[in-house]
């Protein structure tokens, strides 16, 4: 008995952890082999050509000290620092306004989804339109503001466009968060003669801090694999908002698939060291907790 | 008062770029510059545009409908399967594995297109829907597993007992009971895989060199863009209305449902 039903779970689960495997190990696996080889042609010890791959060992990593590199390592930092401190704050604040709302919450929730659902490429071409030198933007500013040409303002355009494109997305997760908070809690609270600010900081900040721990998570996760917005907002390999998964893709494109896969090996490593120290500061045992809560319940 | 005054705030801040994108698909290429906050006159010219000439745009939108659905419907295959067993089934190592499967989202969809890429174009497969479909799986598959646990843990646990009982096998009281109730889930699981690859740029952009092949992303994107003195932003207004349309709809008639799956995997 017991062994037939590992025997069908076994069997339920194989076939994504099959296509698992071959969309995303193997490539994994297949990239951090790339990136100790180059293509194209070479001579051997005794002067013949040989065509092929050729092992390399480390030094596709050479490009790690290269300006473009360094460039595009900064880009993504600074992005994904940007967008995810301004998505935060705002996706709170517009998680505690719908929280709150009484009157017209069918039409916040629509308006809140359409920046979710617009895909992200069509929005770089929306505020690539809304950035331009005679676009609405500057109009409304009065300025004259080159937005899409490289520069400061460009990357400064492209983490607008994308805190637009998301922090609805944080709010929702964290209202979500709210409305699981008992309002008994809140009453309490106001016995105790608690101002608004301290209900906000003691009570409810700790209270959704597992559903703003997921929310950010998944906006880091995205953030720093950035590719869509700027490379249509501004443009293929723009110096300054080049992002390094840009850099990869430009890369591997251009068929140089040793250094690109160097690049990709390098930013898989910054990711998992982010998320690592991300976890370890916030305690966001994503599963750990749905065990607990199971229990609970 | 001053809640309501934040609550219009909030459908400004989400709304008015959309909107200027929508006015601007409407106005006349003469005056597609003008800053008045309706177009006048209104104009087709931009949608007649992305259909007209050679631009093929009608074919775009097939070719995204192709590779969104069949995507979808396997993710759908496979994920369920999975997440019934993740969700519902006692054995060792389900955290484990749930987190390997979560896990794979973190790996960014570059890196993983240099190998793919390399060895597609040895297989002959670029410019085909399943260099398309099959690294689409990578992001959508996770994504399915994770918010389907989710709403199979929601359910009740008597129900396979109940069915056991009854004298159904494990498959039976999965087919025959627990896949029924869980259609909504799994409906609403269809619709985000469906907006997550229907938004995909990257795989598209990277296995497709002929026109024809394009989704509509890519293709809208490309629209003209060969200098920035003569870029058609009416029409490219008007192909990102296009796209975007359809979700919209999808949005506004199931924004419960949508809301309930984007958040369920955030909280259990």
């Amino acid at each position: 008995m017991r062994r037939g039903a590992r025997w069908f779970a076994a069997l339920m689960i194989s076939p994504t952890l099959l296509v698992l495997a071959l969309v995303v190990i193997y490539p994994l696996l297949s990239a951090a082999r790339e990136s100790m080889y180059v293509r194209g042609e070479g001579l051997d010890a005794d002067g013949f050509v040989i065509e092929g791959e050729r092992f390399v060992g480390l030094a596709n990593y050479a490009g790690l000290v290269g300006e473009r590199f360094v460039n595009a390592f900064a880009n993504t930092t600074v992005f994904t620092l940007a967008t995810v401190a301004l998505e935060t704050v705002l996706g709170v604040a517009m998680a505690l306004v719908m929280h709150g709302v009484l009157r017209g919450r069918g039409l916040v929730r629509a308006s809140i989804l359409i920046p979710w659902a617009v895909p992200t490429a069509i929005s770089g071409l929306m505020w690539r339109w809304v950035f331009q030198a005679d676009g609405v933007a500057n109009a409304i500013i009065g300025e004259k503001i080159l937005w899409t040409t490289e520069g400061v303002q460009a990357k400064l355009a492209v983490i607008i466009a994308d805190t637009w494109k998301t922090a609805p997305f944080v709010g929702l997760l964290v209202l979500a968060g709210l409305q699981i908070i008992p309002t008994m809690v809140y009453e309490a609270a106001k016995v105790d003669g608690a101002s608004a600010w301290q209900t906000f900081w003691r009570i409810t900040l700790p209270l959704v801090k597992p559903a703003l721990v997921v929310a950010v998570l998944f906006r880091i996760l995205d953030a720093l694999a950035m590719f869509d917005l700027p490379f249509v907002m501004i443009g293929r390999g723009k110096f300054s908002v080049e992002t390094l998964s840009a850099l990869v893709w430009d890369e591997a494109t251009q068929l140089r698939y040793g250094p690109a896969a160097a690049y990709g090996i390098v930013l898989v490593a910054y990711i998992a060291a982010i998320v690592f120290v991300f976890v370890r500061l916030l305690g966001a045992d994503l599963l750990a907790d749905a065990r607990s809560r199971k229990g609970q319940a | 008062m001053k809640r309501t005054l934040a609550a219009g705030l909030i459908v400004v801040y989400c709304l008015a770029p959309f909107y200027w994108m929508v006015v601007s698909s409407f106005r006349r290429t003469s005056d597609i510059f003008s800053t008045t906050p309706w177009p006048s006159p209104p104009s087709l010219e931009n949608y007649a545009a992305v259909f007209g000439g050679h631009s093929d745009f009608g074919r775009a939108l097939l070719n995204s409908l192709i590779v969104s659905g069949a995507t979808t419907a396997l993710t759908l295959v496979f994920g369920v399967c999975c997440a019934y067993a993740l969700a519902r089934l006692h054995f060792r190592g389900k955290n484990l594995v749930l987190g390997l499967i979560i896990g794979t989202s973190m790996f960014p969809g570059a890196l993983l297109i240099v190998p793919l890429l390399k060895l597609f174009t040895e297989l002959g497969w670029i410019n085909t829907y399943h260099a398309m479909i099959v690294p689409s799986m990578s992001f959508a598959l996770p994504l399915a597993v994770w918010t389907l646990t989710a709403f199979f843990r929601q359910m009740p646990h008597e129900l396979e007992q109940a069915a056991t009982i009854d004298g159904c096998t494990r498959w039976g009281a999965f087919r025959r009971v627990i896949l029924p109730l869980a259609a909504p889930g799994v409906f609403t699981t269809a619709i985000l895989a469906f907006f997550a690859t229907w938004n995909e740029f990257m795989i598209a952009l990277t296995m497709i060199s002929k026109a024809d092949m394009q989704t509509a992303t890519v293709r809208v994107a490309q629209f003209g863009g060969a200098s920035d003195f003569d870029t058609p932003f009416g029409t490219q207004m008007a192909a990102g209305v296009i796209v975007t349309i359809p979700l919209v709809i999808l949005v506004l008639v199931f924004q419960k449902r949508i809301v309930a799956g984007l958040t369920s995997g955030a909280l259990k």
